[in-house]
């Protein structure tokens, strides 16, 4: 079977610390992933080496038959693959609309001309990116839906977060890398959240997600398959109960007793 | 819910009467003489302001903008004829007027680089003076038609801005502003040593014709005599009006979406396609030909060009009017380029205290209303839309 992302010998050194170290992974199409790991295992390193933000010091990625490794951001999003990140990375003061529009740039005319001339065609191509960004928005939180001109600000962090996912939604990527989206919310909320990720995944059958977080309940509901790292080495693979009976797993976690 | 207020649009009449009481009371302004009538009517309009905002008459006015910004702009030009018509012949008005105009073409200009792709641009005043010095030269040694020459001032001044983008680009924040900084110094005095360009007496600058209508003579339609600024008045209002479409419309657009993302996370905007250096360099260019056009058709106003008329201090001028119009809010940029260059025209008294009083305002702006007098609102795509 194809595989949709290959890492082989994947390294990444930060001065003295090999945040990944040789590290290989790979997915399927329509898998979902969880990528856990104490922390500083290497997680986020991992997905800022294959989006582009950091170059590899050694090792290979292939995206979806293509070799992107130490491609630009640019390149890897122009591929298919997008992401979220650990700190919320939104424009606060841009409204929802824009913040989502932001990452459809790869389908939106950017012509100088186009933009500032021919504002019929414009009009057109604006009315369409907002239907789009509202139904998008109306499968998460249809509460939302009637506000996605105002400034993304005032709202509460769930609301920040799935903002964050609708924007690496909205241009139909292959692969969606989601960086620890629970971080900063109540039980409650990592809960509806994980709600609203399945219901995309139940829309949209071919997406593939790798979901780096700590919360093992989320892991454990939705993830097909885990890879855990420590101190940017695979330690394990497997369904998320063998792994978490893993004997390793349990000391990165938890020290040696 | 939140979403039905904003479905009922606003009325149009708080922005008309916004605009009929900022025009009256302009006109009264630029009419007094007495320095006593000046300062009244200075406290008076500050006080008036502040007790509108106090009221929240400020919002009516600024959500009737949002929402008819087309009707209301059409009045904003028929506000700028009543003060030419009122001061028809007065040079004096007339030139401040036109000042007033084409400043705010340059701060546009900045507007972009600054307010939309976040490069700070410390050289403004070089490249309108590389406007006006391209006047001054081509007016005076060619027969070049002037309306082509305006477009060559622009287009020189952001050519010569591209000399400054490897290093703008390399760098980041303060830095690329430093680099702006010295191409500001650098450039007066590459002026004051270029005996070519008249060193530091500067040189005359032929004044403008189109088409045998000669600009620097006065005209008179029947018995009214008018003051021959009137003439860089029109041009300069033209260039104002076709200047701010432009600026509207690329904030408006997906490029204006381009260089909010890109000014607000570079990171983020690189991970979802966006080609960094391209923005920066379209809106960095598009800013220069701004200010480079209205610097080249001051040269022509003012018909005389000098190394002094375009130093670091006036770059700081310019860069002030943005921060205290409202980064971001052409509408915002012409009131303050009115506040910056009108006051210390008619207060005589603080002339010489006049970066004084720049410096006092700029502060004044960043304790108390950091976002400027009239603060950049939500992008909206096309005024009074709805979904």
């Amino acid at each position: 079977m194809t595989r949709l992302l290959e890492a082989h010998g994947l390294s990444k050194r930060f001065g003295g610390v090999l945040a990944l170290d040789s590290l290989d992974l790979s997915v399927a199409p329509n898998e979902i992933i969880g990528l856990i790991g104490p922390n500083g295992s290497g997680k986020t390193t991992f997905f800022n080496v294959i989006t582009g933000i950091y170059g590899a010091d050694a090792g290979r990625v292939t995206f979806d038959g293509v070799d992107v490794t130490n491609a630009s951001s640019r390149a890897v999003y122009q591929a298919g693959m997008s992401r979220t990140f650990q700190r919320s990375r939104l424009s606060l003061p841009l409204s929802i609309f824009d913040n989502i529009m932001i990452g459809n740039h790869k389908r939106l005319n950017q012509g100088l001309w186009f933009n500032l001339v021919r504002r019929g065609k414009f009009k057109l191509e604006f009315e369409a990116s907002y239907l789009a960004v509202r139904a998008l928005v109306e499968a998460f939180e249809p509460a939302l839906a009637g506000r996605i001109m105002e400034p993304v600000a005032g709202l509460p962090m769930i609301d920040r977060r799935r903002i964050e996912i609708c924007r690496a939604l909205i241009s139909e990527p292959k692969l969606l890398l989601l960086d620890e989206p629970s971080a900063g919310m109540t039980h409650d909320e990592t809960a509806e959240l994980m709600n609203d990720i399945l219901v995309v995944r139940e829309r949209n059958k071919k997406l593939t997600i790798i979901i780096v977080e700590h919360e093992m309940g989320v892991i454990e509901r939705i993830t097909d398959r885990c890879v855990v790292l420590n101190f940017g080495r695979k330690i394990a693979e497997g369904r998320y109960r063998e792994v978490a009976a893993d004997a390793q797993v349990q000391e990165a976690y938890l020290g040696v007793a | 819910m939140a979403g039905e207020a904003e479905k009922t649009h606003a009325a149009l009449w708080p922005g008309l009467i916004a605009l009929a009481a900022a025009t009256g009371y302009l006109i009264a302004l630029l009419a007094a003489e007495n320095q006593a009538l000046i300062i009244s009517l200075l406290t008076a309009g500050i006080a008036a302001v502040i007790a509108a905002a106090w009221l929240r008459l400020l919002n009516h006015a600024s959500r009737s903008f949002e929402d008819h910004e087309d009707v209301l702009g059409g009045f904003a030009i028929l506000a700028a004829f009543a003060v030419a018509v009122v001061f028809h012949e007065d040079h004096f008005v007339l030139l401040l007027v036109t000042t007033v105009l084409l400043y705010t073409v340059a701060t546009l200009g900045l507007n972009i680089q600054f307010g939309y792709a976040g490069v700070l641009n410390f050289a403004g005043a070089s490249f309108f003076g590389i406007g006006a010095y391209t006047s001054a030269v081509l007016n005076a040694h060619t027969a070049l038609p002037h309306l082509i020459v305006l477009a060559i001032g622009g287009l020189l001044a952001a050519l010569i801005g591209s000399l400054l983008l490897l290093p703008v680009l390399r760098t980041r924040g303060h830095y690329a502003a430093v680099v702006t900084i010295a191409f500001a110094l650098l450039f007066k005095t590459f002026l004051e040593v270029n005996d070519v360009l008249g060193g530091p007496q500067g040189m005359q600058v032929p004044g403008m014709k189109i088409l045998g209508w000669t600009f620097n003579d006065n005209v008179s339609i029947g018995k009214i005599a008018l003051s021959f600024y009137m003439n860089y008045f029109m041009v300069s209002l033209l260039l104002l009006i076709g200047a701010f479409i432009v600026v509207r419309r690329l904030e408006r657009s997906w490029i204006g979406l381009n260089l909010d993302a890109l000014r607000l996370d570079e990171t983020a905007a690189s991970c979802f396609g966006l080609d960094i250096v391209r923005w920066k360099i379209t809106a960095f260019l598009i800013g220069n030909f701004l200010i480079g056009i209205a610097g080249s058709l001051f040269g022509m106003v003012g018909s005389f060009v000098a190394p002094n008329n375009y130093t670091f201090a006036d770059s700081l001028i310019l860069v002030s009017i943005l921060l205290l119009g409202g980064i971001g809010n052409p509408w915002g940029l012409i009131v303050a380029t009115l506040i910056v260059v009108i006051v210390p025209e008619k207060l005589q008294t603080i002339q010489e205290y006049r970066f004084l009083l720049y410096a006092l305002l700029v502060i004044g702006v960043l304790l108390f209303r950091p976002q400027g007098l009239l603060p950049r609102p939500v992008r909206r795509y096309f005024p009074g839309w709805r979904p």
